[in-house]
């Protein structure tokens, strides 16, 4: 795999997260190979990658819950195999699916969390972002799966993290209450907050994240922002029109001239005339294939 | 959410030594109880079974008499449903409830925030220790208006005080040891109920004690359940039921010592063994 996919961090970016060579295998089965990665303060870097790709056990090797075999590993400034409760309150962790908190309402659960924490955000602020003002007296079991999901997000902001981990935070969302945690995210990243976010939907890397980094087989394949990520920007457009009643396609990598051949040929309109770029899922698609399962 | 305050590094210091620690471990207790009390199973099982247990038994039993005594049973049974009721609101309580969190993400949760991991403790002991003394109350209640138990003398509740101490400590402790055996939480119960029937058939509680098999005596006095019931039925039977003992004597020095050893052997277990994570998660 060709290093020019991952794009390095300039010298001297203020970083989150530095991670250099990290190992972690569970008996024979290496789940993390070597990965790098950077996530630069303030932004907001998508973590893709297949199940088993190992993005699960190097985020919670970050977040503390557990020890690597190797490599070198800084978050905040800390080493989170060394992380202290100050350090701890510098972090808003949502994890993957929990079934807590079950008999405790929303407001309970937020204002005892809160409690943990030096510089807490205001219960009803954190409670009307997470859009659960009509569901605050509703106990943890009674909510939804999306809106259980809101909670656990509502509970890793409730500190004010400088750095928030988000572990696939809008599994089982409608497209609307998607569209309102993208809100939310964004007013996050309007306050400073860094974000690192592990998510199947490619989509939602797209509109949130600064840069994506995927992961395949234990190893950061390719780090670069969505649009430029595996080369999307230079990649060849296919050209899709409609000839003698039969719809056409043309791989180009200048799409431009050939639509300009093609408007000569047919002198003027080209009928159902498309042009498609490959999509941010296309690629990830393609590098994800090139590589093995894991050892 | 606004940003009236600006963003990060405003952080001041989190709750650090034993006084955060202290502080926060009360507001722990508070949301254990909340939890405890809303909670069906936890509710019925570790909190209303006594009670129910000393209506059932206490109506059925409750006025035979213990010869050559003029002790009724229901007397004789509250003892035993007390020292139940301390196995039940700790050991049990915590012995499930503890698999239980490790299996829907709470103690996951806790860990990934500035909570000092002796205010978790703080939360179980104290909820144990309310739930046991409401627990109490009510099993007193329940005795004197449908059973016309009587109730001990002056001195008789300072033994009650130091045996509910010793036992609710010991029983904690040991209940946060064994929450590594079950391997889920949903399987918990499975494994902790049938020991717990176990030691209360051996340990007098639901038969009198000296007329048990040898054996039986035997094992069940490796554990703190028949000493705790012995030491109960020192506070709540009258100083002549000592005739109806095994050795003639409550034996509460001896009762004392076996418990406190219990909290030190307790003690030694849940530092030993007490994990956050599942098995197989480091």
């Amino acid at each position: 795999m060709a290093d020019s996919l991952i794009v390095p961090v300039p010298d001297g970016t203020a970083l989150a997260v530095k991670v250099r060579g990290l190992h972690k295998s569970y008996g024979d089965t290496k789940a993390v190979a070597g990965v790098d990665l950077d996530v630069i303060r303030g932004e907001c870097l998508g973590l893709l990658g297949p199940n088993g790709a190992g993005k699960t056990t190097t985020v919670e090797i970050l977040e503390g819950y557990r020890k690597r075999d190797a490599g070198e590993v800084e978050v905040l400034g800390h080493d989170p195999a060394h992380g202290d409760l100050d350090w701890k309150s510098r972090l808003g962790i949502v994890l993957q699916s929990t079934q807590d908190l079950t008999d405790l309402t929303v407001v309970e659960s937020l204002s005892h969390f809160a409690a943990y924490y030096p510089n807490p955000r205001d219960v009803d602020e954190v409670v009307e972002a997470i859009g659960l003002t009509e569901k605050r007296d509703t106990r943890g079991g009674k909510l939804s799966g999306g809106q259980r999901r809101r909670l656990d997000v509502g509970l890793g902001i409730i500190g004010r993290p400088e750095l928030l981990f988000l572990d696939e935070p809008t599994t089982g969302f409608d497209p609307e209450a998607r569209r309102e945690f993208w809100d939310l995210i964004a007013r996050l990243k309007a306050e400073n907050t860094t974000i690192l976010l592990t998510t199947h939907y490619l989509e939602e890397a797209q509109v949130l994240a600064d840069r994506v980094a995927i992961i395949a087989a234990g190893k950061v394949i390719a780090c670069d922002s969505p649009d430029r990520v595996g080369g999307r920007q230079t990649g060849t457009a296919e050209v899709s029109w409609l000839e003698h009643g039969q719809t056409r396609s043309q791989h180009s990598e200048h799409p431009t001239a050939f639509i300009a051949d093609l408007a000569t040929r047919f002198g003027g309109e080209v009928p159902e005339l498309a042009v498609r770029r490959p999509s941010l899922e296309d690629v990830y698609l393609s590098l994800v294939n090139d590589v093995g399962s894991p050892e | 959410m606004t940003t009236a305050t600006s963003s990060t590094q405003q952080h001041t210091a989190v709750h650090v030594g034993l006084v955060g620690a202290l502080k926060l471990g009360g507001r722990r207790i508070g949301i254990e109880l909340k939890q405890f009390f809303r909670d069906r199973q936890s509710a019925v099982f570790n909190f209303a079974l006594p009670m129910m247990l000393m209506i059932i038994f206490g109506s059925v039993f409750g006025n035979q008499k213990l010869p050559p005594t003029q002790i009724t049973f229901a007397q004789y049974f509250v003892a035993g449903m007390i020292a139940s009721g301390i196995l039940y609101t700790s050991f049990q309580n915590l012995a499930i409830a503890i698999p239980m969190e490790r299996d829907d993400g709470t103690l996951k949760r806790l860990q990934g925030t500035p909570m000092p991991k002796l205010a978790y403790f703080i939360g179980k002991i104290g909820m144990v220790f309310v739930a046991y003394v409401a627990q109490v109350a009510l099993l007193i209640l329940v005795g004197k208006l449908f059973f016309k138990i009587s109730l001990p003398g002056g001195s008789q509740w300072l033994t009650f005080a130091w045996a509910s101490v010793l036992g609710l400590t010991g029983c904690t402790l040991l209940g946060i040891a064994f929450s590594v055996i079950p391997k889920t939480g949903k399987g918990a119960p499975a494994v902790v109920t049938p020991l717990i029937l176990v030691l209360q058939f051996t340990s007098g509680v639901f038969f009198q004690y000296s007329q048990l098999p040898a054996w039986m005596q035997q094992f069940s006095a490796l554990f703190p359940l028949k000493w705790l019931t012995q030491a109960m039925r020192g506070v709540f039977l009258p100083a002549q039921a000592s005739a109806l003992e095994t050795t003639g004597s409550f034996e509460l020095g001896r009762c004392a010592l076996v418990l406190g050893a219990w909290v030190l052997g307790g003690l030694l277990l849940s530092l030993t063994l007490f994990r956050w994570n599942r098995r197989g998660e480091s």
